[in-house]
């Protein structure tokens, strides 16, 4: 290990039960603290390396090789916030186990815990006070109830696939500040998945960009979108649409 | 152009608001509803409609067709027909009731934790239901209440044995529909053990549709009840049962139709009071 890593993946590789290769020999380290993003087109593997860090591999996929090390809970962030909570349970409630399940806590101090994770992430006091549904929140409103719930695990990794994909453009800019406000008080790791190079600017320290199951270039995030080495990366960055007037002024990135 | 007409009791998807307005717009729910509701009501307290107890006698007035006195008239052993009708409803609807209770609750449990869990619990319970479904429903129906012996025990016996295998079908398949979700997988990376997520997730989503499937089925084994009394295997008399009544009437049948055809219309008629509330329910909550 280069330096104090809190996840390290070697040679992970990835395959179908018909051995059809899903993730080939990916590696990448993490220190603590750090955020580490993925991008890729879809189907690039991004999803399912952070799945098998998770050991959430779908039916039918399995690790065919390569060592997956991590001291650190984990907990996952994912991309539909509606889909990821149970449609008929009151949200404040679902947190609610959580925490009791994870601090072992009494009942009452579970529901003291979720109300100040809930306050933590900016949520109005409607929520706490009334047994809200999902279907009665925001996306927006739902994926903060997500991130609490995933912090409430208190992980020392934070594994976020995709987490504003599905919140519209103002939301997701609320949750990628929410999100990296609480990693400096919490000092969490995160692995971020994303196809959004601008999110991925915003919140990663490192990137790896993977292609077909391949990391293809990985570095510091300001080195590999200044000065890309691979032309996937170059096609990615040229993909992104520039804002008309900044256009020209060469300060996308900066 | 046509002004729309905006409803304040929709909300922005256009579904109705509240409860109870939810409700009165499934007009097939209400009507259902009603319809059993009679019949249980009558059923209830049919001591205080009725003059006459079910068994008792008369054999100065026998095969009597209806009239004030006896509203559906009479049968061979001069029994008032509508109190025997109603008395049957009891004995009926309770067994209905009763001998569904275990194989929901059996059903539900095997199907969510087959659906859930995979693999080979999965294999073994799909095996079961399958070897069962293979058979002729009423075939296994009648073993199993010859086997048991005739009579209400027989009854419960025999659908707990085999009366679990449409709930587990359907809730097996539903949970492994959950299980792709991905508010069931955050479940489990977040730690909470499987029978939890089971009992207090997932059963809540298996639930709606469960309940709807336990009306049809209901329907299906009060008619099972009915051809067991028919066939001699079920109640046995002089307990009121329609099965009974209908082929205890059966030789009667070119003079006093009405003795057969009056217990099988109240089966007709509880099959589409108890379809109707089936069918309203999963109106309503579709419209959820």
């Amino acid at each position: 290990m280069p330096y104090n890593a809190i996840l390290e993946v070697k040679d992970l590789s990835l395959a179908t039960k018909h051995d059809q290769k899903l993730v080939n020999r990916v590696s990448f380290a993490l220190g603590r603290g750090e955020t580490l993003g993925l991008v890729g087109e879809s189907g690039s593997g991004k999803s399912l390396t952070l799945r098998a860090i998770l050991g959430l591999l779908p039916r039918g996929v399995e690790k065919a090789g390569g060592i997956i090390k991590s001291d650190a809970v984990s907990a996952m962030v994912f991309q539909d916030p509606r889909g990821s909570l149970d449609p008929l349970c009151p949200v404040v409630k679902q947190l609610t186990e959580v925490v009791r399940f994870r601090q072992q806590v009494s009942k009452k101090a579970a529901r003291g815990i979720a109300l100040e994770l809930l306050e933590m992430l900016g949520l109005p006091d409607s929520i706490k006070i009334a047994d809200r549904y999902p279907s009665q929140l925001s996306g927006g409103q739902c994926q903060r109830v997500v991130i609490a719930i995933a912090l409430a695990c208190k992980p020392g990794i934070l594994l976020c696939d995709e987490p504003t994909t599905a919140l519209d453009v103002t939301v997701q800019k609320q949750i990628i500040e929410k999100i990296s406000a609480l990693q400096k008080e919490l000092g969490f790791a995160m692995v971020f998945v994303t196809h959004n190079l601008a999110v991925a600017a915003a919140t990663c320290s490192k990137l790896c960009v993977m292609k077909n199951g391949e990391i293809v270039e990985q570095g510091d995030t300001l080195d590999v979108l200044q000065n890309p080495q691979n032309p996937y990366t170059q096609m990615l960055m040229d993909s992104v649409l520039p804002v008309p007037e900044l256009e020209g002024s060469g300060r996308i990135w900066n | 152009m046509k002004q729309m007409r905006i409803d304040p009791r929709l909300n922005a998807y256009g579904n109705r608001t509240s409860m109870i307005g939810r409700i009165w717009s499934t007009p097939t729910l209400l009507v259902g509803t009603l319809m059993f509701a009679v019949i249980v009501l009558l059923a209830v307290f049919i001591p205080f409609i009725s003059p006459y107890q079910p068994s008792e006698q008369n054999l100065s007035a026998f095969l009597q067709p209806p009239s004030a006195e006896h509203w559906l008239g009479t049968d061979q052993l001069g029994r008032d027909l509508f109190t025997r009708l109603i008395y049957a409803a009891r004995t009926d609807l309770k067994i209905m009731v009763l001998a569904e209770i275990i194989p929901f609750c059996t059903g539900l449990f095997l199907g969510m934790v087959a659906g859930y869990y995979g693999k080979w619990i999965d294999t073994v319970i799909s095996l079961l239901t399958d070897t069962f479904i293979a058979f002729p429903f009423y075939l296994i129906v009648i073993i199993v209440a010859f086997a048991s012996g005739a009579g209400e025990r027989g009854i419960y016996i025999t659908f707990t044995l085999v009366g679990w295998i449409v709930f587990a079908r359907v809730t097996r398949g539903l949970t492994a529909s959950f299980r792709q979700q991905e508010w069931v997988a955050s479940a489990q990376t977040l730690g909470l053990p499987g029978i939890r997520i089971i009992l207090r997730h997932i059963l809540p989503n298996v639930m709606p549709q469960a309940i709807v499937v336990l009306m049809t089925d209901m329907v299906g084994l009060l008619v099972a009840i009915v051809t067991l009394g028919y066939l001699g295997i079920g109640i046995a008399p002089p307990t009121p049962d329609w099965g009974t009544m209908i082929s205890d009437g059966q030789s009667f049948i070119t003079t006093a139709w009405w003795l057969s055809a009056v217990p099988g219309m109240a089966v007709v008629y509880t099959g589409i009071a108890l379809s109707l509330v089936g069918d309203g329910l999963a109106d309503l909550w579709r419209k959820k």
